[in-house]
């Protein structure tokens, strides 16, 4: 048996490694794995970086950052399988959402209504003099940080100059709604349902409605230690690609909701994982339902399988926000984080690729996205900082 | 020599941040404030204004002072981490000791490294007092237990209290056990017997 340490935060999108190794998927595999819940993403990537995790349930853009040397120390990681497509949803308080519902033309579950509407909102409580409304996000380098971003730019609003964007670790992300220290935020499931059942909020978006596909969470390893021991990511990657398969058998979703409900786990109830499993969200107190079979996708329509052009779309938003220049290396390094050539590897069959969407990414705005042209998807915005 | 900085602790744990704060007052460090509550982090960090902060890893807000490595409105003075990028044995034992530090602005590392230094070897001293607290009430937690079995034993085969500790320790020494986990056998099998 080959002894593992990887680190997780309690988060749905988990699932696949939490499953991996409840299941004995990894045990088959020859691997005996401590799961070592974490608080932080600056933990995760510590310790990952200094080698006390072999592996890391990690947010893509840190694993991205990690590479490119941004903001911490250079520690290149790569990615041979995919956690999570999709999964998170931005949560407004009610009040926020009665005053884009009063200003929204067109449909409340329409990306860019909802962000003209939020435009609309932030001039007018500019003109009373009120104070600018808050976002809360889960990190610098975070999907959430970019998908808020994407989506109320679009609709005409600056990010860091009409509103504030904070980061809030996900557990205290309820908490700070409930105390209007944030009037919104952005973040994995299981929070926004959370959320929804204080009634403190309701769910605006699904991630998935912003998005067709956006890379959530990697199976994070140092390049170097992948490089070491070949035969070791051969494993991880066929344990977690049979978890995914069983997660997403639709007849499991009980079985696994249970699983992580566990306090050494994802620790909220099992009802409340089963709808994001489920896709099915309860989006307001009063009791609305949204579905979207779409919201996570873990394993389905190739998600386990790295895409670089996902990771060229996150380094262009690292370009566009200010947190990194725009080059062809950095480029070409955060690309080289996805690894689909080591999942393949890994498995008997090859994955067809995805061919819907055409860019691979499917943006609710803007012009498809080219992984080689970043100068072309940032030349499509006015609001940017890059 | 340092007296001047202002150092800021994020710890919710009493007495470790106690045991810090001692620490670095003998270093010369007298402006040094704890932060407890971690509600409005940012705002406080700010209102303070301090040139290092010091947070332990098993804190959830250490990703929001990884905001402060961001330049924007909703940050006002940048921050980094105290190491350089080669200096990964520093990281590894701030790591390991479960604190880690950042400095604001423009001040030089090496004026930090001493209170990193400090802040290692004081948390581990923490872990160690910790440690040995355990290991000292599960010691008593043994000696309660042994008693007990040495009591039955006495009772059961009419034994004196050292023949009773004798069997405890040779039953123990033959089965390689703790002389504890035998004790707790016989007041288990004492139980069933009952």
């Amino acid at each position: 048996m080959t002894q593992l340490r990887i680190g997780f935060i309690p988060l749905a999108d988990a699932t696949a490694l939490l499953i991996a190794v409840d299941k004995g998927f990894c045990t088959a595999e020859g691997l005996e794995v401590e799961l070592v819940r974490e608080v932080s993403w600056s933990n995760i990537r510590d310790k990952l970086n200094i080698g006390l995790f072999d592996a890391a349930h990690l947010i893509a853009p840190v694993a991205i950052a990690s590479s490119l040397g941004l903001g911490h120390v250079k520690v290149p990681i790569i990615a041979p399988f995919g956690l999570g497509v999709n999964g998170n949803a931005i949560t407004v308080s009610p009040e926020l959402h009665a005053a884009i519902a009063a200003a929204v033309e067109g449909d409340l579950t329409d990306p860019m209504a909802t962000a003209r509407a939020l435009a609309h909102v932030v001039a007018q409580r500019r003109k009373r003099g009120q104070e600018p409304l808050t976002f809360g996000m889960t990190f610098p380098f975070s999907t959430h940080n970019y998908h808020l971003r994407f989506w109320m730019a679009a609709g005409g609003v600056d990010p860091d100059e009409d509103v504030r964007l904070v980061v809030l670790p996900p557990p205290y992300m309820v908490e700070s709604l409930q105390n209007k220290h944030v009037d919104a935020f952005c973040v994995g499931a299981p929070w926004n349902s959370v959320a929804v059942d204080l009634g403190i909020g309701q769910i605006l978006h699904f991630v998935s409605e912003i998005f067709a596909r956006a890379a959530e969470k990697y199976l994070g390893l140092r390049q170097r230690w992948a490089e070491q021991y070949p035969e070791i990511v051969t494993q991880l990657v066929r344990a977690h690609r049979r978890a995914a398969a069983f997660v997403e058998q639709a007849e499991n979703h009980h079985e696994v909701a249970a699983l992580l409900a566990a306090p050494n786990r994802i620790g909220v109830d099992a009802e409340v994982i089963l709808r994001t499993l489920d896709g099915r969200l309860k989006v307001s107190a009063a009791g609305a339902y949204r579905s979207d079979p779409r919201y996570l996708l873990i394993g389905r329509e190739a998600a386990a399988r790295p895409d670089p052009v996902q990771a060229a779309w996150l380094y262009a938003q690292m370009v566009r926000w200010g947190q990194a220049p725009l080059s062809a290396e950095l480029l070409r390094a955060a690309k080289a984080v996805c690894r689909p050539d080591l999942y393949d590897a890994a498995l008997p069959a090859k994955e067809a690729p995805v061919t819907t969407p055409a860019d691979g990414i499917g943006a609710f705005a803007g012009p498809p996205f080219d992984p080689d042209n970043l100068k072309a998807h940032l030349d499509a915005w006015t609001i940017r900082r890059g | 020599m340092d007296a001047s900085l202002k150092i800021v602790i994020v710890d919710e744990n009493p007495i470790r941040a106690a045991i810090l704060q001692d620490g670095l007052k003998e270093a010369g460090h007298v402006n040094v404030t704890r932060i407890e509550d971690t509600a409005g982090l940012l705002a406080r960090i700010y209102a303070i204004d301090p040139d290092v902060i010091l947070i332990d890893l098993e804190n959830p807000s250490r990703d929001v002072l990884e905001q402060m490595f961001q330049v924007s409105r909703a940050v006002k003075r940048p921050v980094a981490m105290f190491v350089d990028q080669s200096d990964t044995a520093s990281i590894q034992a701030s790591v390991d000791a479960g604190v880690s530090a950042y400095i604001v602005g423009n001040l030089q590392k090496d004026r930090v490294k001493t209170i990193m230094d400090l802040c290692i070897s004081r948390f581990n001293a923490f872990a160690r007092l910790q440690d040995e607290l355990e290991r000292a009430k599960s010691a008593l937690e043994d000696r309660k237990v042994i008693d007990r079995a040495k009591g039955i034993l006495m009772k059961v085969k009419s034994l004196t209290e050292e023949e009773a500790y004798a069997l405890l320790r040779k039953t123990a020494m033959n089965e390689n056990k703790k002389i504890a986990d035998v004790a707790q056998a016989v007041i288990t099998a004492a139980e069933l017997f009952k």
